[in-house]
């Protein structure tokens, strides 16, 4: 266990902002706090680097309590990212990724390595952007750039405040790609704070649901679509929608059957999942596809009257 | 980064010719008045003495530099440091106060500084050295301030978030962000300095003030026509001067990346 909170309080004056929270984080998860605006979301995600301090109960970080820590040390072993992004505006996307390393007293040569891995990893050529300044970049490169620093140092965990948030949605996409895709590659535990569910359902292993500084519901992305705890999750997570949810986590893979006859004109990939089929069919007029691997192998087909039973256990 | 573009609209180049146009003409005054007793008296006919010779004025023009040097030197030093003080916890109780004072020290006139630092310590250099001090803290101060509170804080909360100690930040995010302001609030002193200055030589000092003072009280309109020149063109060659050294940093915070992008 990473992190695991006991008991842990706080508030602001008379307001309570987290009351009586307890979770355990494991190693690896990309645990999602979702909820609402001042539900205490990000109070909890600053908790744990000690941005905000728990006025009651524990916080442990590798089985020892946050306080016991000199502070430096320990947000230095947490990777930091917001939504406004906070690059340093005199100093360069490279200096910029350097910090937690330098702070820790890395030599320049791993450091340069390490920076250029980084930039390559977020799919930024290190050549064209370790000079540049941060004015010199659009937001999502920023976002980046922002996401390279936190990972810089390789900590242990990930604390992410909606750092998507002020992205446009083409940007936001191929962030969200690629932090899975990192979470997946480097089996980083990761933090991440949002208000969006289609993030939060994207990206968790694991979410969090928060409503006025408790919790509400903890599960994977499709138990709290199948088995909401109450009315506020069935809301929240979009009433009319939750259906949709549902066929969005799930891949047609069960679905295909063998082509009995002339096959179906319009194809889709393997890959998708049944709310894409659907939208597909749709979209086409058709009842049914053709399933096609990368390379374009037909590996069978899906019929529209198959797809909304339940072949997932 | 737009505090650091808001400096200067015209480029390099022509800011540094203009310089050197000015300090050519401050030496070339300077340097050159002894000779040029037929231009003045051409130009001032009915004066038996066109030309202020009782002090060379090279001499006087050095004088005056190494006052404004060293009053504003001083005056930087405490701004800087006092402006400082307020990022740290117990400095901050004393911000309201400074920006208080900083605010009504302006409308403080120098000439009454002067009239109370002459009882206290004599006539001489050093009551225009106090006064020219105490006037110069207050656009420091409150430029160090204005800096320091133009750093956004979202940069404050990550700089904090990646572990950095509070001696880290201000070296090392905030001391850098703040020096454009900064360097504003520098430039206005000094540049109010060398005006105020003159004002000294009327408690004694030797400053570019006393062909204008003396000249005024010898009704000699030519005295005070050649130290109005000198002073007036010492403050627009150090107008100029900061005016390159603000080109120059915002250079080098961007060097090499505007062919770049």
């Amino acid at each position: 266990m990473i992190i695991k909170f006991k008991n842990t309080c706080k508030s602001y004056g008379a307001e309570a902002a987290i009351a009586d929270f307890n979770l355990d984080i494991q190693k690896g998860e990309l645990l999602v706090l979702l909820g609402p605006s001042g539900s205490g979301k990000s109070t909890v995600l600053k908790m744990v680097n000690r941005m905000v301090s728990h006025d009651e109960g524990q916080i442990y970080f590798h089985d020892r309590e946050i306080n016991s820590f000199n502070v430096q040390d320990l947000r230095r072993r947490m990777g930091y990212a917001i939504q406004s992004v906070g690059l340093f505006p005199h100093r360069t996307v490279a200096q910029n990724i350097a910090t937690v390393p330098k702070l820790l007293g890395w030599d320049t040569q791993r450091v340069q390595a390490r920076v250029n891995e980084l930039l390559t990893l977020l799919a930024m050529d290190p050549k064209q952007y370790a000079a540049r300044y941060p004015h010199q970049l659009s937001g999502g490169q920023q976002q980046r750039v922002g996401v390279a620093r936190a990972l810089a140092a390789n900590p242990d965990v990930l604390l992410m405040d909606e750092p998507f948030g002020a992205l446009d949605p083409i940007s936001r996409a191929a962030l969200q790609v690629a932090l899975k895709q990192i979470q997946q590659t480097t089996g980083k535990t990761i933090l991440f704070v949002t208000h969006d569910i289609d993030e939060a359902l994207l990206l968790a292993t694991r979410i969090v649901l928060l409503n006025q500084g408790r919790i509400v519901q903890v599960g994977t992305p499709l138990e709290l679509l199948q088995q909401p705890a109450n009315d506020f999750v069935v809301n929240f997570l979009g009433r009319a929608d939750l259906g949709l949810q549902q066929l969005s986590m799930r891949s047609i893979a069960p679905y295909v059957k063998a082509i009995e006859g002339a096959p179906p004109t319009h194809v889709i990939a393997y890959s998708v999942s049944l709310r894409e089929a659907i939208s597909r069919m749709a979209t086409l007029h058709v009842s049914a596809l053709s399933v096609v691997k990368e390379d374009g192998t037909v590996l069978g087909q899906v019929q529209a009257a198959d797809l909304l039973e339940n072949k997932h256990v | 980064m737009s505090e650091l573009r808001a400096y200067s609209s015209h480029t390099p180049r022509h800011g540094s010719t203009r310089l050197g146009w000015s300090v050519g003409a401050l030496l070339l005054l300077a340097y050159g008045l002894p000779y040029s007793q037929p231009l003045f008296a051409a130009l001032f006919p009915d004066l038996a003495r066109p030309v202020y010779v009782q002090e060379p004025m090279a001499a006087l023009m050095w004088q005056h530099i190494g006052l404004v040097l060293l009053s504003s030197s001083i005056a930087v030093i405490i701004a800087t440091l006092a402006g400082m003080a307020t990022t740290f916890k117990t400095g901050q109780a004393f911000k309201p106060m400074m920006e208080m004072q900083a605010g009504m020290g302006q409308t403080f006139p120098p000439v009454a500084v002067l009239a109370v630092a002459v009882p206290a310590v004599g006539f001489g250099e050093l009551p225009a050295l106090i006064a020219l001090s105490i006037f110069g803290v207050l656009p420091v101060l409150q430029a160090t301030l204005a800096g320091l509170a133009s750093v956004p804080p979202s940069v404050l909360d990550s700089a904090r978030a990646m572990g950095m100690t509070p001696r880290q930040i201000l070296t090392e995010v905030q001391m850098p962000l703040a020096i454009p302001l900064w360097l504003a609030g520098v430039r206005t002193s000094v540049v109010v300095n060398i005006g105020t200055a003159a004002i000294a030589s009327t408690v004694g000092a030797k400053t570019l003030g006393l062909p204008i003072i003396i000249g005024l009280s010898g009704f000699n309109t030519a005295y005070v026509l050649q130290g109005a020149m000198m002073v007036g063109l010492l403050a627009i060659a150090a107008d100029l001067a900061f005016d390159a050294l603000a080109l120059k940093l915002q250079g080098s915070a961007t060097s090499g990346v505007d062919n770049q992008a």
